[in-house]
């Protein structure tokens, strides 16, 4: 079979973990203490499901998620058009967009923090004559990691979307404008409608993405001021304190979430389809 | 469109935006890259005084004790590596997929989808425990492995897009015309494939390129930490000075070869990753 390496290189690592993640929540196994490893039951999602500290990560990851890939679907529809509709320096743009796809999270994660430090080498403050201290406030803090977020993001979510819009016979925008159509009404009334599939596709996948937000986190705050999202929850359990059974069933935790946000997008994506929607 | 035309100069401002957008926060950060350590914090955008001393710093030590050449090092090879075998396994999956009819083919197409939303937070402890007792834990294998597996989906559809659209009836014709099955694949569909093979190469590239979160967790030294985890454990030359400069230009360094890819090959990146993405 030509496609068994690919399969079983694809099940390695994801299905057999996850059994094994399922095993491990079920334990008491910190590694500082080997010899007291017992089996918890569902002890340890008692733990997690009942601390304030999970709570508040879920709130985060939420707002963090929510904000930036909606923020995202309205810049990327901007950029979408202006790539769309642009009949000099497509190219330049196209260039342009995928910098922030193709840069590292890392060293965009970087940029951002470096950017907005305010007393130390941000041009942020000085440019707009403020003071603000953006990482000592975890409203303040959170924005500048939505803000980084995005600009890593959106070119993804422009071009899914461009490849939606080429898709839309030009001839309808044509009789609009015959039949008097504004462009802000062509706009609502073709292309949202006619984008819908595409829309729910790109949402999906930002949505997931953003939910399992790490590496900017990790280098802006590290999860100060109350910035953590889940995944630097299950990081520090799993990697910082050693703690494989109660990190476990926070990993295990996320991914029942993230299998309810597909699902809910699957649901919707299969109304769509079974109305025969062109696409998607 | 005439230029000096108010069109002309609203589609101007749009382009500017879109380029300001996307290019602001990489120019920050080759600013910073530049200045002096005395400078690094005076919030300019352009540096005042040039140097090169944050690059000369980060060679210093060579590959052994140095803080970044042997990251460096590692990253590109384990990018390469991983790279190179993703393609391979993808390639014979996308070929079947696209070519043969069997049963399991949806399913396969299905779980690729899966993989690809899969939180990969959820594998990381796992993962680290099981390399941890056989011997994988920190070694170039131990990042090669989960990156095959979470970068196949993505070259498993792009590869099935493309290959979809060859015309596959020329291998017969050139069998008609007296061409051996291999000469016929060698040289009739080997040229139509490599054009998608190598834009899904490319992705994969970027996507290894990028990985952070099972940088940090599965590696422990430079041994085989690559340089978005180095860059996060870097220290500046003394306690007392922030790493700012140096971090700026490892950062300049390894943003190069993404900036290269997507001068060279946009149009091919767009393709490829709207292919994967939409048609799926």
């Amino acid at each position: 079979m030509l496609c068994a390496p690919a399969v079983i290189a694809m099940l390695l690592v994801t299905a057999y973990p996850i059994g094994y993640a399922i095993v491990l929540s079920l334990q008491n196994l910190d590694l500082r203490f080997p010899d007291q490893t017992s089996w918890a039951g569902l002890s340890n999602y008692g733990t997690v499901l009942s601390s304030s500290l999970w709570w508040q990560d879920v709130l985060n990851t939420v707002i963090i998620s929510a904000i930036s890939v909606a923020l995202e679907l309205v810049l990327g529809m901007a950029i979408a058009l202006v790539m769309h509709r642009a009949i000099f320096g497509r190219g330049i743009v196209r260039t342009a967009v995928l910098i922030p796809y193709g840069i590292v999270t890392v060293v965009a994660a970087f940029a951002w923090q470096f950017a907005f430090l305010s007393s130390d080498t941000g041009f942020v403050n000085p440019l707009f004559g403020i003071h603000v201290n953006w990482f000592s406030g975890h409203w303040t803090s959170l924005l500048v990691i939505i803000m980084a977020e995005v600009w890593k993001t959106t070119p993804f979510m422009a071009l899914l979307l461009l490849a939606g819009l080429t898709t839309i016979d030009a001839g309808l925008y044509e009789a609009a404008k015959v039949d008097g159509a504004s462009a802000v009404q062509r706009f609502f009334r073709i292309t949202l409608p006619l984008m819908r599939p595409a829309i729910l596709v790109a949402l999906l996948f930002r949505t997931l993405d953003a939910f399992r937000i790490f590496d900017n986190i990790f280098i802006m705050t590290r999860g100060a001021q109350n910035t953590e999202s889940v995944s630097i929850l299950g990081y520090n359990q799993l990697i910082s304190r050693v703690n494989l059974g109660l990190g476990s069933a926070v990993s295990v935790l996320i991914f029942i979430a993230v299998l309810i946000i597909a699902f809910a997008f699957v649901r919707l994506l299969g109304v769509r389809m079974a109305e025969g929607r062109p696409g998607g | 469109m005439r230029r000096g035309s108010r069109e002309y100069a609203s589609w101007s401002i749009g382009i500017a935006l879109v380029l300001a957008f996307a290019l602001v926060p990489v120019l920050w950060i080759l600013s910073l890259s530049l200045k002096t350590p005395e400078s690094v914090t005076d919030g300019s955008f352009i540096p005042h005084h040039w140097t090169f001393d944050n690059y000369n710093a980060l060679f210093q030590g060579g590959f052994s004790n140095g803080p970044f050449l042997h990251p460096l090092v590692n990253s590109i090879a384990i990018a390469l590596i991983a790279t190179a075998i993703a393609i391979t396994f993808a390639a014979f999956a996308a070929y079947a997929i696209a070519r043969l009819d069997f049963p399991g083919k949806t399913a396969i197409l299905a779980g690729a989808l899966a993989i690809a939303m899969f939180p990969a937070i959820s594998t990381v402890g796992p993962l680290f425990d099981m390399w941890r007792s056989i011997g994988l834990y920190n070694t170039y294998l131990g990042l090669i492995i989960p990156y095959l597996t979470f970068s196949l989906p993505l070259a498993i559809y792009v590869l099935v897009a493309f290959y979809r659209e060859i015309p596959w009836d020329l291998e017969q014709a050139a069998q008609v015309d007296g061409a051996t099955p291999l000469q016929a694949f060698r040289k009739v569909i080997l040229p139509l494939a490599a054009p998608g093979t190598f834009t899904a190469a490319i992705l994969v590239f970027i996507f290894c390129w990028n990985d952070f979160l099972f940088a940090i967790t599965l590696t422990s030294s430079n041994a085989s930490r690559t340089v978005p985890a180095a860059l996060a454990f870097f220290t500046g030359p003394s306690q007392f000075t922030a790493p700012t400069g140096n971090i700026a230009a490892a950062a300049v360094i390894i943003t190069i070869p993404i900036i290269i890819f997507v001068m060279i090959f946009q149009r091919r990146i767009v393709a490829g990753l709207t292919a994967g993405a939409v048609k799926g």
